[in-house]
Formats: structure tokens, C-alpha cells, sequence
């Protein structure tokens, strides 16, 4: 199938190995990946800081990209969640029902990469081997805005030499939140202390999720205590062999 | 369509925002507002390791009681879509529900009285204890005479409050603030309640231990005496149905149900948001709220009166209808839903945010996810600002909410409000403004977005052994705590181009 990328701001700012793996994954599984290069931001930061005139060009920007394909990824639970969700929702207080009836069009068709691949695609088994302790957080936006469900622990479970640890209290929220992190960053930290706390307990080596930016807020944590930890995303191990 | 309180009601239709401000709850009065910004009073909280492990312990205990009787009942969501939908039914036809209610419990024998704000409720309850000749009542546990701030107004004409629910009992006795919802003491634990019991009470045994039996039995002792000379009573309600003019209490303890039927004179105080249309509604109610808040299949004890019965229970029945800033919630068809609240506080027990900084933070008798989009728009934004950005939108009180109040939603749309009200106020705008106007302009364009990533790579020079230590502000607070990564040398976008193109 022909599959457009979405990389998203911060994966193809700060992390570029996430929209590479979805392309190696895709790719191997046969499919042919396009990156249409007009693509910026989803616009989340903007609609969850309240600055929602200002997220109305980059959701129009979206939608004007990503009309034209039958089938869009992103390796972000957090950045699908908010096309799938918010997109409508803004254009639509904003006075543009046009843009909000196309919004929802667009977004119907956009799926995070675990969704793409085992709901859409039917894979579980992308051929990935990767011989590393890992712990697998299931982000919130994933889990509870997108209802992933299991889909990227079956994709890990078939992962060749892997050894995939619980984490205890994974359900629970890492403290990004986006801007969330910087107004709160007392409340955001001590959530993240938690869930350190919890990764280090598996004394896993790795640990992966979905999001690029829960990851970021993780392994920054991680790395400032010199843990030893270190942070991948789910498109890379997958991308592994 | 006809008014309640003077206020006309919206038509469906009326998009926020609406063009009369409608009054909201009034400052000077109650314990609804902040007076100081989430974030610094997280931080405080967040330092007290004592009640970091009182609270963590507390709300782990009621969540795994909840998640346990939630499991059991194969139609929970069908409840909860029944729970909502007879919320927003109401909410649509209010006024006409509570001009019922209120004739109802008048055929009864019972009094309504309709106060626009804290103060006019205030001064109806005072007015109404004097009349009785009392100078003393006893209170079962009520949010709304919290929120009004009723035992300061009684205390100011002077009437004597003596709260009855035991954690209620020891937030009073400890000239101490509630901190959550259903159990106001959470932030104790009982070495703490021992200690505030022995010095407060007055009647403790001075052999009192940090026993829970013992500490109950002190409490039932102290109590037993007020409930049997209170000529006075005030409550709140959970639940009035229309169509009856029954006002309906849970409780645990049973204080409650002494308080509702020894006193001569019940004077009960409650949102307008809280009427139910009919008696059968409570098949859905009494089913979501006690699994809800207290992790029970059924609480110990529902009391429900319908006005007056001659010759058994008080003889002098009132209810005082609040209004406080409810109706301005009503008026915003989006921000409307968070009326639906019940007030079983499993958004706060779920969510980690209040987990860490405990119900004080928030500044209000509403504190956790639904106090942060409760109290600013009782309120007014402006005096609860920081309040919708409390939560790092994680979603775990949707998930929990009985009644599907989409909390997380209505966090972003009053952010959104907030925002667009300090832009209308305001002539220059605030650096965050600026700042996300900037990268509104910036990501709009693939051009100018490319042009900031090469320009963002001078960001490797702050790197070192492949992170960032010390970042300038607005990130200073993210690298208090956090590296940073490091810009790659090469984009996504840059890397397709070389490889693909």
C-alpha cells in the first residue's frame, strides 16, 4: 500500500531515527512510504496551551498536506490522538465547519504506527530482532485517547531476542504533558520521579514507547540521574534486525 | 422561557462566548478561589514528604476498591451513558425542574428559599437559626456550606458550627482546610488525628491511642452529646428529585442520618445541580455514586425526607437553593457539562497530579480535576487562571468519571478561554503569547519550519557527551530536572531528501 508519513515536529526536529524506523518497518513489510515534504506540526502544543487561533493554520496545514492519501502513520499516539480528536473540535469553535468536516475526514485515516500495523495491516510480526531488556510505557494519549490497547506489546512480543519486562504502575502518566512540563515542572517532576522509579526497578536497559515526547520527558529524567537507562522508540525496535 | 434567580437561560444554540457576562460566585466570601498559583502551592505540598505518603497510600487504597466493585457490574458503561445523558436532560430543562422541586416540597410542608450567591445563602441560613433560637447547630457533611464559607458567616452572627462527619470533625478541630472531597482529612494520618484530637476535643480520654476504634470512639463520645441537644441541623444534599420534592443524603458514618432526624429545625443547603428529575433516576445514581467515591457496592446509609411528617423527624424543613456562579456555568454550552458533576471525587483519586499535591494546592473546596474546571468557572477564569493547567491531560478522570464528564476536554477549552480573555484585556501580549504566536508562524510554513530546524541545530553547541545540561528560559525548568537531547546533524526532512528524492 501507499502510506504517507507524517513525522511529526518532534521527530523530525529532535529524533529523526522514530520517522526513519517507521519507514524501514513499513518498507520491509512492502509498502511504499511517501513523506509529502509541505508536512510542519499537528498543532497539540498550541491546543492544549489554549492558543487555538494560533493552532488553526497548522491544522488546515495538515489537512491540506494529508487530503490527497488514503492512508496517513505517525509514530505518535500523542500527535495522532490530537488530529484524530482536537482537530474537528477547533476548527469547528473557530467558525470553519469546511475545514472541521475535512479535518475529520483526514483524521479517520490517520493512524498511529501500532494501530496501522496490527489493526490495519494485520501484522504482529515485523521480522525485527533486537536483543536488549526492555520495559514498554503505554503513553496516555495512546491508551486512553486512542485505545491502542495491547497492539504495541504484541508487536514487541514478536520481536526476536527481546526481553520484555513489566512495568509496574505503567498506566500511570510520565508528567510531560506538553507545556504541562515547564508551568508545572515541580508536580510534572515529581511524576516522573515515580516512573523512574518504576523503570528502574525492571532493570531493563531499555525503555520504549510510542511517543517521542513521553520519551524525551523519561530519558531526560533518566539521563540526568546517569542511570544507565536509555530510551528507544517503539519504531526502532522495530526497525531493528 | 422562564427565569430562576432573575437569570434567563440560554437557549440551546448559544455559542460561548456569551454576550452578557452572567454574575459569578462573589469574592470576599467562601473557599472557592486560589490565592496562590497552582504551581507554587504544588511545590510546597510536593516538599511535606509526610503527606506525599499519606496521600499516596489513601488514594492507592481507594482506587484498588473502586477498580474492584467497577469490575463486578457487567453494565458500568451503560450506567454511565444513562448517568450522563439524565445530566445533561436536566441541565437542558433546569429551570423548569427546579420551579417543581421547589413546588413539591412546599406541598410538603417544607420551604424553599433561592439565593443567588454565597452571601444571600449566608444570610438566609443565619436568619433562619436565629429564628429558631439557637445558637448552635450541627452540620452533616456538606460541600456547598464549605464552598459558601457558612460556619465563618454563623461564626460572625455568633452561632457555633459543630461538623459531624469525622474527617470533617477533624479538618475543624484542626483549624485545618478540607482536602478532598470525600475524605476531607486525607492528608492525615491517624498519628496526626490522635494528636489534634487530644489538644482540641476537650473531652478526650488523655489515654488516647492512635487506634482506629479508639480514635472513632472519642469522636462518637464528643458527638453524641451535640446530636442531643442541636436544635438546629444543616446539610447539604446529594440528590433532589423534582418530581417528589425528596432531598436524599449518603453517608458512612450515620452522623449524618442523627443530624437529619433529631434536630426540630433541617436546613439544607444545595446547588442548583444537584435536582434529578424522577424517583427512578436513583436506580442510576445509587448505583454509580457509592462505587464511585467510596469503592462500596452500597454506602451504610441513605437518608432521604420529603418535606415534613408530622410528628416524627425536625418540624421546621427549608431548603436554600445556591446558585453562586452555577448558572454562569450553565450559560457556556460546553462548559456547561462539568454541572454534571456528582461529586464522588474518583477523578481525584485517579489522577496523579492531585496524588502528589493534595487538595490544599488547588485553593478551593473543589480541588483535584473536576475542582480545576469546577472553581474557575464558578469563579470566573481570571481568579482561578492557573487551575485548568494543573493536569498533564493524561486522561485518567474521563475514564473514572461516572457520569463521562469529559474533564480533559473541557481543561483544553479552558485553557483556550483564558487565554482569549487575556488577549481581549490585555494591549501587549504576554511573552508566552508571543512566543506561540512565533511558532504559529513558523510551523505554518515548511519553508520557514526548515529554516528554524537548521537554526535550532546551534543547539548542539550546548551539548555535551550527547546532552544538554542547562537550557536558557522558558526551558530552564524543563533542564532543573531533565537533559535535553541534543539536535541530531541531520533532520528527518533532510534525510529523506538525501535518500529518498
Amino acid at each position: 500500500m501507499r502510506i504517507a508519513l507524517f513525522a511529526t515536529c518532534l521527530a523530525d526536529t529532535l529524533f529523526p531515527a522514530a520517522a526513519r524506523g517507521t519507514v524501514t518497518v513499513l518498507e520491509r513489510l512492502g509498502h511504499v512510504v511517501v513523506f509529502p515534504a509541505e508536512q510542519t506540526c499537528c498543532g497539540q502544543m498550541h491546543v492544549n496551551t489554549g492558543y487555538q487561533a494560533e493552532a488553526l493554520p497548522l491544522i488546515r496545514r495538515y489537512v491540506d498536506t494529508f487530503e490527497p492519501f488514503e492512508l496517513i502513520v505517525a509514530p505518535s499516539g500523542s500527535c495522532v490522538g490530537s488530529i484524530r480528536h482536537q482537530h474537528a473540535m477547533v476548527a469547528r469553535r473557530k467558525g470553519d465547519e469546511r475545514l472541521a468536516a475535512r479535518a475529520e475526514a483526514v483524521a479517520a485515516r490517520t493512524y498511529e504506527l501500532s494501530q496501522l500495523l496490527v489493526d490495519v495491516l494485520g501484522v504482529e510480526d515485523v521480522g525485527a530482532h533486537y536483543p536488549h531488556r526492555v520495559t514498554y510505557h503505554p503513553t496516555c494519549h495512546s491508551l486512553r485517547l486512542l485505545r491502542v490497547g495491547e497492539a504495541p506489546l504484541r508487536l514487541l512480543s514478536h520481536v526476536s531476542g527481546i526481553e520484555l519486562v513489566p512495568l509496574a504502575d505503567a498506566e500511570v502518566c510520565c508528567g510531560f504533558g506538553g507545556t504541562f512540563a515547564v508551568k508545572n515542572a515541580d508536580v510534572s517532576t515529581a511524576m516522573l520521579a515515580d516512573k523512574m522509579r518504576n523503570v528502574l526497578a525492571t532493570s531493563a536497559e531499555v525503555c520504549t514507547a510510542g511517543d517521542s515526547s513521553c520519551l524525551m520527558h523519561i530519558g531526560g529524567g533518566l539521563s540526568r540521574l546517569r542511570t544507565g537507562v536509555r530510551t528507544v522508540h517503539l519504531a526502532e525496535i522495530l526497525a531493528s534486525r | 422561557m422562564t427565569t430562576f434567580l432573575g437569570m434567563p437561560i440560554p437557549a440551546r444554540g448559544d455559542d460561548p462566548p456569551y454576550p452578557t457576562p452572567m454574575p459569578t460566585a462573589p469574592r470576599g466570601v467562601g473557599h472557592l478561589r486560589q490565592t496562590t498559583p497552582f504551581p507554587q502551592a504544588a511545590r510546597k505540598a510536593l516538599a511535606d514528604t509526610q503527606l506525599r505518603r499519606n496521600l499516596a497510600k489513601a488514594t492507592g487504597t481507594i482506587r484498588a476498591k473502586r477498580a474492584a466493585v467497577v469490575s463486578e457490574l457487567p453494565d458500568w458503561e451503560q450506567l454511565r451513558a444513562a448517568g450522563q445523558a439524565i445530566k445533561a436532560r436536566t441541565m437542558a430543562n433546569l429551570a423548569d425542574y427546579l420551579e417543581q422541586l421547589e413546588a413539591a416540597v412546599t406541598a410538603r410542608g417544607g420551604t424553599v428559599h433561592w439565593a443567588r450567591d454565597a452571601n444571600e445563602a449566608n444570610q438566609i441560613v443565619t436568619r433562619l437559626v436565629q429564628d429558631a433560637g439557637a445558637d448552635e447547630v450541627v452540620k452533616v457533611k456538606s460541600l456547598a456550606t464549605d464552598e459558601i464559607g457558612l460556619n465563618d458567616a454563623l461564626a460572625g452572627a455568633g452561632i457555633t458550627a459543630h461538623e459531624t462527619d469525622l474527617a470533617e470533625l477533624i479538618v475543624q478541630l484542626g483549624h485545618d482546610r478540607p482536602s478532598h472531597i470525600l475524605v476531607p482529612a486525607i492528608h492525615r494520618n491517624r498519628a496526626e488525628i490522635r494528636d489534634i484530637f487530644l489538644r482540641e476535643m476537650g473531652d478526650a480520654d488523655p489515654g488516647l491511642t492512635d487506634d482506629p476504634p479508639a480514635l472513632t470512639e472519642a469522636a462518637r463520645r464528643h458527638l453524641r452529646r451535640l446530636f442531643l441537644s442541636a436544635k438546629v441541623a444543616v446539610s447539604g444534599a446529594n440528590f433532589a428529585v423534582a418530581e417528589t420534592g425528596t432531598l436524599c443524603v449518603l453517608e458512612s458514618e450515620g452522623n449524618g442520618r442523627m443530624c437529619l432526624t433529631l434536630p426540630d429545625t433541617l436546613i439544607t443547603v444545595m446547588g442548583i445541580e444537584k435536582v434529578i428529575p424522577a424517583w427512578t433516576d436513583f436506580g442510576v445514581f445509587l448505583q454509580l455514586l457509592p462505587r464511585s467515591s467510596t469503592g462500596e457496592r452500597m454506602n451504610p446509609y441513605t437518608s432521604m425526607w420529603t418535606g415534613v411528617t408530622p410528628g416524627d423527624g425536625p418540624q421546621s424543613v427549608h431548603l436554600v437553593l445556591l446558585d453562586n456562579g452555577r448558572t454562569a456555568a450553565l450559560a457556556d454550552r460546553t462548559g456547561r457539562e462539568v454541572l454534571h458533576c456528582i461529586r464522588c471525587s474518583a477523578c481525584m483519586n485517579v489522577c496523579p497530579v492531585y496524588e502528589r499535591t493534595g487538595g490544599h494546592a488547588y485553593g478551593s473546596v473543589y480541588p483535584g480535576p473536576i475542582g480545576a474546571v469546577l472553581s474557575p468557572q464558578l469563579t470566573g477564569i481570571e481568579d482561578n487562571a492557573s487551575l485548568p493547567f494543573a493536569s498533564s491531560l493524561c486522561g485518567a478522570c474521563y475514564d473514572a468519571c461516572p457520569v463521562k464528564i469529559n474533564i480533559p476536554d473541557l481543561l483544553v477549552y479552558l485553557r483556550a478561554r483564558h487565554v482569549e480573555e487575556t488577549q481581549r484585556a490585555r494591549r501587549l501580549p504576554s511573552s508566552e503569547a508571543v512566543t506561540m504566536a512565533a511558532a504559529s508562524w513558523v510551523m505554518a510554513s515548511p519553508r520557514r519550519f526548515g529554516a528554524a530546524q537548521r537554526a535550532g541545530r546551534a543547539g548542539r553547541l550546548l551539548g555535551r557527551d550527547g546532552k544538554i545540561g542547562a537550557l536558557p528560559p522558558p526551558l530552564a525548568a524543563w533542564t532543573r530536572a531533565r537533559d535535553a537531547p541534543v539536535p541530531p546533524g541531520q533532520t528527518f526532512r533532510e534525510w529523506w531528501k538525501a535518500e529518498r528524492s
